[in-house]
């Protein structure tokens, strides 16, 4: 079934927060084969005056795949079918680099729905917060949802 | 860093994705969609095999702009869509993704605007990819 248009506007309540770690950093930056000192090293990052190390500029698409899509899959008014979903676009706009000892939480924003050709179109905004209320970064995401063949 | 000027060519970067890399990825970046590490899985979809996580081809073409930048942090907006998909086969030599960059403008501000191709099998994978940096 079609997504319903009207549903754009709809917002998911503020996540419980996600302590971000240095060894989840180091992880991340290892699995996206990246050597950079800035991810592993703190006095590397200290002297580029950051208060601790600093993640990769797509890191917070572990909050958006922890928080967002789950809030999204398990929303029976929305009726996503997961299955058929596929990922259409993906933009990071940074106040500041996500850092180590970061508390940050979610909020996901429902910012648009269409129906095209049979297919659903479900554009997405996705503000990351410190526990203390600082925007750190806007995730934004198009999810494409092919209709049956 | 050198003078940054419109039309300056970032390094190239050439990066090789195995069905390793695609297990490591998905466990750091908790995305376990199984179309990016079971065969079987990708089939059902209708997917030509299994493909690696667009969000790791955007990861790795976000590096060719932080390693020529540096510091990730002068890295201030990024954006991507997802055209054509990297397939991964299932031996040791894996998928090539070739990445290039391009600084298109350089603005009063002190930002630049990075225009960033990634390449497999000779077709791009991203499209719009997009990097806005800080300039030192």
């Amino acid at each position: 079934m079609p997504l319903d248009p009207s549903y754009a506007g709809h917002a998911y309540p503020r996540t419980e927060a996600y302590e971000v770690g240095r060894a989840k950093i180091r992880e991340f930056a290892d699995a996206i084969g990246d050597p950079n000192p800035m991810y592993r090293d703190v006095e590397a990052a200290e002297a580029a005056g950051y208060p601790d190390v600093i993640a990769p500029p797509t890191f917070a698409t572990i909050l958006f795949g922890k928080f967002s899509l789950e809030s999204l899959v398990n929303d029976p008014e929305l009726g996503l079918d997961y299955d058929r979903m596929v990922h259409g676009d993906m933009s990071f706009t940074h106040e500041r680099p996500v850092r180590a000892g970061d508390r940050l939480t979610v909020v996901t924003h429902i910012d648009g729905i269409m129906n095209r050709a049979g297919n659903d179109f479900l554009n997405l905004r996705v503000d990351v917060d410190t526990v203390d209320g600082e925007r750190v970064v806007v995730a934004r995401a198009q999810l494409v949802v092919r209709g049956p063949e | 860093m050198t003078e940054i000027a419109v039309g300056t060519e970032l390094p190239p970067l050439s990066v090789r994705i195995t069905r390793a890399d695609l297990v490591r990825y998905a466990g750091a970046s908790l995305d376990f969609n199984p179309i990016h590490w079971n065969e079987k899985v990708a089939d059902e979809v209708g997917l030509p095999g299994v493909i690696a996580h667009g969000m790791l081809t955007m990861a790795l073409a976000g590096r060719l702009v932080t390693d020529w930048l540096g510091d990730p942090g002068a890295l201030i907006e990024y954006g991507a869509r997802f055209i054509r998909p990297v397939i991964v086969p299932n031996d040791d030599t894996g998928a090539c993704v070739e990445l290039t960059g391009k600084v298109r403008e350089v603005r009063e501000d002190g930002t630049a605007r990075v225009d960033i191709t990634a390449k497999f099998d000779g077709k791009a994978v991203l499209g719009k990819a997009v990097a806005v940096v800080r300039l030192p």
